[in-house]
């Protein structure tokens, strides 16, 4: 077992034998691990290995049942004032993009700051602009979601978590709702995300954008981390057998 | 919580930030306002009871109610209050019942007319459709009473039509069938017709499944039940039953079956009103059936008759049956509405009792509860056919 | 590749539309269609010669214009009337305004209701009765058309418009009861279509917050909340109008002895407590259409509760459920004639008294009539409106 005071020196989120249950359905089967301040991190496994619900335990979207989380220092516990603050540190993108429809592009990146930081509408637009700008959509700014491509509203998405100033980034299988040809402009977001430091856990199927960005790659399966390493070690050299059988079935396609 | 780290100790969390307990206090804070509030209400109420000298409990019920009900099952006046509010209850479910099997049939007809592919009888559906939904049922109830009935012609000048139906402003009179001395015979036959039919229906329902074959198990059952029907019919020495006609006696009609003007005008304006949203309902119903449904009928070679009947309306039944049940409830609910005419439903034997004893809170209660009764026994039963239809159809 | 010629542009057949066409693709089209005609022309036949020989004839229609003003107002004094005015007036400039600002379907409605206000306006006219009676219409229509334009392109009078509308509620009661130096109209003496308006807006009005509090409620996953609000609405639900409109009349004075609650206010209770439960029911509707994922999102950025649902869900719940709240606007709009059944004299109470006037008696079919064309070019016309709306939104 990681000794918690040790981990918490370097590292921005630490997991202690992290459990959750869906009735009687056991999902988290004690997930411990640690991510360091600036790592990029990739999770990845079948589907129901439980690898989106570990990830949305890190930002409260799931409460876990036994076990502890601790980002940036601050304790996941039903503590209303923690919540709020993990919520403010942590950004989170969606498979489904989760736009708000009813609100353009500049107002569903500049909600939060508004409502939640308080700021000042024109400096919210301000810094909203140039975040549109960063993701390369500043043109679409006062359209609805329901105008652009979906990979312009995962974009949007993107820059709505960024507007928070997090921390800490959780991608949820973020290219697996787009088209084929629109994968890569998200990538690339992500990839120039992770140029400028930002802590990044990313459950995905882009095993190449895991390759090519990830500092550390994660598999889990049913429920549990059956092995973690490097690229390159992950990629050529697993050690389990379920890790090889993975590999092989994802790198055929 | 179990906690699994030997070397740390979760920080306690103050009661204030905590969210199981807020989620608690806020219950209770809640609960304790709806009881404070209800308290409150309670205590004026037993005030206002003392001042007007009246003690809050049910035995009034026992006592003489002393009024008379125009019509409904046996009752006098020298009945209990509970005796009358019953006739109340069985006025108000008379009129629901047969008021709900017309608006049926006249909804289903001309929620199928609005579809029809014949402009004359499409436009008159719609126009009967628009003009009734969009007029409140209370005017119309009130016109067909004052504007209609109460003005038709007097007693000895009725509409006589097939010379058993008499209307007049005193109202409906029908004939009725009574049963004579050889219907004991004729009800044998029907029960051994039953009997073969339930024979038949049970032997085709398992001929159906052994072969795995769709099909209506009551094919042979029922023209065999009604085959025995008839044979027995002219078998029976007698006649099984006479129709008594209603007939003038001095300065009214005597015998038959006898609608009230009240009774009368209420069941024409309630299932005029609710078969104009029934129309409706089926027609969408019909309308959410696909195109392509319909094409598919077609092209095997199905009439416009037979598509009808064997594809849209089975699958359109399911879209149907939940706006229909609360048709179905409103036209019970709307009921009460006889209050307006003098028609002894529930409601208006209930606002009676309530004149004469002063009791309204229980009162009230017995009326809301009645009525709570009938909604969620047909919500009930109505829930349970959906279910089974729903899963016949997958 | 090789160049080909374009296509020539070949026309459908032109189809005959000759009326014999027409009827026999319509009408006759099948042997039972054919039967089905002429069933229908006997039917329209013998009911047309009744009802046009009975209004043409018998019916005594002098009844209507005698009695118009107590049809209109009930029994708010004459001197007074010049304030309904003043209402009526607001509305078509804040109508007016609204269609030329936003255009789409606000100018429809304009358009339509100043149509229909024209034509029945032009029909007042030539009835001699008071200068304001006779024109006072027309100078509305003439209000509409005017603001209309004066709003066409004027794009920053949004927001004021906006606050005219949420302000136009309070302004209306102020003025119909009075306040300052005006005399006081007590509601005893709001009468006929006035009154049955009213009741229909505080109904929709005032239920629509309440509504919305008890659909949240059933939705919340806070037990005690959940229960409390579903009880009160399907308890509300299973039980007749009249019965509440009823228990507020009596229960009313009896729970809170201390407060004298005129009769019109407790109908207004009645009808806003009935309106609430069917409200939450729509808004319910609503709610559950907004898929888990934006809730997820607002919780992800770090909005409360009470933020995300005032400007997440309930924003885009509201959006959906517009046509649901104009049906049920309909159905109060008809059901506020229930109020007739506790002795308030809304149009069918009115209704009634006239038929009960000595002067008038026996005609009952007469005033029935007259006051079903009232309630049915309203209903009718607010059914129409949902339409469009219903259109419009599936559209955006």
């Amino acid at each position: 077992m990681a000794d918690l005071e040790n981990t918490t020196d370097d590292s921005i989120i630490v997991c202690d034998d992290v459990h959750k249950w869906f009735d009687d359905f056991h999902v988290l089967k004690g997930i411990t691990t640690a991510f360091k301040k600036g790592e990029k991190a990739v999770i990845c496994g079948p589907s129901g290995s439980g690898k989106s619900t570990f990830i949305r335990t890190i930002n409260r979207l799931e409460i876990h049942q036994r076990g502890r989380i601790i980002v940036d220092g601050i304790e996941l516990s039903d503590d209303l004032r923690n919540i709020d603050r993990i919520r403010q540190e942590v950004g989170m993108v969606f498979q489904q993009f989760n736009l708000f429809p009813h609100l353009t592009v500049l107002q569903n990146v500049t909600l939060s700051p508004i409502w939640v930081k308080k700021l000042a509408k024109g400096e919210a637009e301000s810094e909203a602009l140039a975040l549109l700008e960063r993701v390369g959509i500043e043109e679409h700014a006062h359209k609805f979601p329901a105008q652009i491509s979906g990979g312009q509203q995962q974009r949007v998405a993107i820059a709505r978590a960024l507007a928070m100033q997090p921390k800490i980034m959780l991608f949820d299988e973020p290219t697996s709702a787009l088209d084929p040809e629109m994968i890569n402009e998200v990538l690339d977001v992500m990839r120039e995300l992770a140029a400028s430091g930002m802590t990044m856990l990313v459950v995905t199927h882009e095993m190449g954008f895991a390759r090519e960005v990830a500092d550390r790659i994660i598999f889990m399966d049913e429920g549990a981390i059956v092995e973690e390493a490097a690229p390159d070690i992950f990629f050529d050299n697993p050690q389990n057998e379920r890790t090889r059988l993975f590999i092989s079935q994802t790198l055929q396609h | 919580m179990e906690n699994n780290s030997p070397n740390s100790v979760s920080e306690k969390i103050p009661f204030w930030r905590d969210v199981r307990v807020l989620r608690v206090l806020f219950q209770v804070i809640f609960l304790i306002g709806i009881l404070l509030l209800a308290g409150i209400l309670y205590m004026n109420m037993l005030r206002g009871l003392r001042g007007l000298g009246l003690t809050l409990n049910l035995d009034f019920l026992n006592d003489e109610a002393g009024f008379g009900i125009a019509e409904g099952i046996a009752y006098e006046p020298s009945d209990t209050y509970l005796r009358a509010f019953w006739v109340g209850v069985v006025n108000t479910i008379r009129v629901s019942i047969i008021g709900i099997a017309c608006a049926t049939i006249l909804g289903l007809v001309v929620g199928i007319a609005r579809l029809s592919s014949n402009w004359l009888v499409r436009n008159i559906a719609a126009i009967y459709v628009e003009c009734f939904r969009n007029i409140p049922l209370l005017l119309q109830i009130l016109f067909w009473y004052t504007a209609v009935i109460l003005q038709l012609p007097s007693v000895r000048q009725s509409f006589t039509f097939f010379g058993g139906v008499f209307i007049n402003q005193r109202g409906v009179y029908l004939p009725e069938p009574q049963p004579t001395s050889d219907m004991n015979i004729w009800l044998g036959y029907l029960a051994g017709g039953f009997i073969l039919g339930l024979i038949l229906y049970l032997v085709r329902l398992r001929k159906l499944r052994q072969l795995e074959q769709p099909g209506f198990p009551a094919k042979w059952a029922l023209p065999a039940f009604l085959l025995v029907a008839f044979v027995g019919w002219f078998l029976t020495p007698g006649k099984p039953f006479t129709w008594e006609l209603p007939a003038l006696r001095g300065f009214n009609f005597a015998g038959g079956i006898y609608l009230s003007p009240e009774f009368s005008a209420l069941l024409v304006g309630l299932v005029m009103y609710t078969g104009a949203f029934i129309a409706e309902v089926v027609r969408s119903g019909i309308q959410s059936v696909a195109k392509g449904q319909r094409e598919a009928a077609k092209a095997i070679g199905l009439n416009e008759f037979q598509t009808l009947r064997l594809i849209v309306l089975p699958q359109a039944l399911r879209v149907i049956a939940p706006p229909l049940t609360s048709q179905y409830l409103n036209l019970t609910k709307n009921s009460s509405l006889a209050v307006a005419i003098g028609f002894p439903d529930l409601f208006n034997v209930g606002n009676t009792m309530m004149n004469q004893t002063g009791q309204s809170i229980p009162i009230f209660g017995m009326i809301m509860m009645s009525y709570l009764i009938i909604s969620l026994t047909t919500s009930a039963y109505m829930n349970w056919y959906n279910r089974r239809i729903n899963r016949i159809g997958r | 590749m090789e160049e080909r010629a374009p296509n020539p542009v070949i026309k459908p057949p032109t189809e005959s539309k000759g009326i014999l066409r027409w009827l026999k693709e319509n009408l006759f089209n099948t042997w039972y269609n054919a039967l089905f005609t002429l069933l229908a022309i006997v039917f329209l036949y013998v009911a047309f010669k009744g009802i046009l020989t009975w209004a043409f004839t018998e019916a005594n229609w002098g009844v209507i214009p005698a009695n118009l003003q107590i049809f209109l107002v009930g029994a708010y004094p004459r001197e007074e009337i010049w304030r309904v005015w003043i209402v009526i007036y607001t509305l078509g400039l804040l109508l007016g305004l609204s269609s030329g600002i936003w255009g789409g379907l606000a100018l429809r409605l304009a358009l339509v209701i100043g149509a229909v206000g024209g034509g029945v306006g032009i029909i007042l006219a030539f009835f001699p009765t008071a200068f304001f009676n006779r024109f006072g219409l027309l100078g509305g229509v003439a209000l509409l058309a005017v603001s209309l334009f004066l709003g066409r392109g004027r794009q920053r009078l949004r927001p004021w418009v906006l606050g005219g509308w949420l302000l136009s509620f309070p302004w209306t009661m102020i003025w119909l009861h009075g306040f300052a130096g005006l005399p006081t109209v007590l509601t005893s003496n709001w009468g006929g279509l006035l009154l049955t308006l009213i009741l229909a807006a505080v109904g929709i009005v005032v239920s629509f917050p309440l509504g919305v509090l008890l659909a949240l409620g059933r939705r919340s996953n806070l037990p005690a909340i959940k229960w409390v609000s579903t009880a009160y609405i399907e308890t509300v639900r299973g039980v007749p109008l009249v019965t509440i409109l009823f228990m507020a009349q009596i229960m009313v004075p009896i729970f809170l002895p201390d407060f004298r609650i005129d009769k019109i206010l407790r109908a207004m209770l009645g009808i806003t407590l009935f309106s609430a439960a069917y409200m939450a029911e729509n808004v319910r509707g609503g709610l559950q259409a907004i898929p888990k994922g934006q809730h997820e999102a607002a919780h992800a950025l770090g909005l409360n509760y009470p933020l995300t649902m005032l400007l997440i869900i309930l924003p885009q719940a509201l959006r959906s459920v517009i046509p649901a709240i104009v049906g049920q606007f309909i159905s109060l709009f008809k059901d506020t004639s229930l109020v007739t059944v506790i002795g308030l004299l809304d149009l069918l109470g009115i209704a009634k008294t006239v038929i009960a006037n000595p002067d008038w008696l026996g005609l009952q079919a007469e005033v029935y009539l007259f006051a079903a064309v009232i309630y049915f070019v309203f209903s009718y016309f607010m059914s129409y409106i949902s339409q469009k709306i219903e259109d419009a939104l599936g559209v955006g």
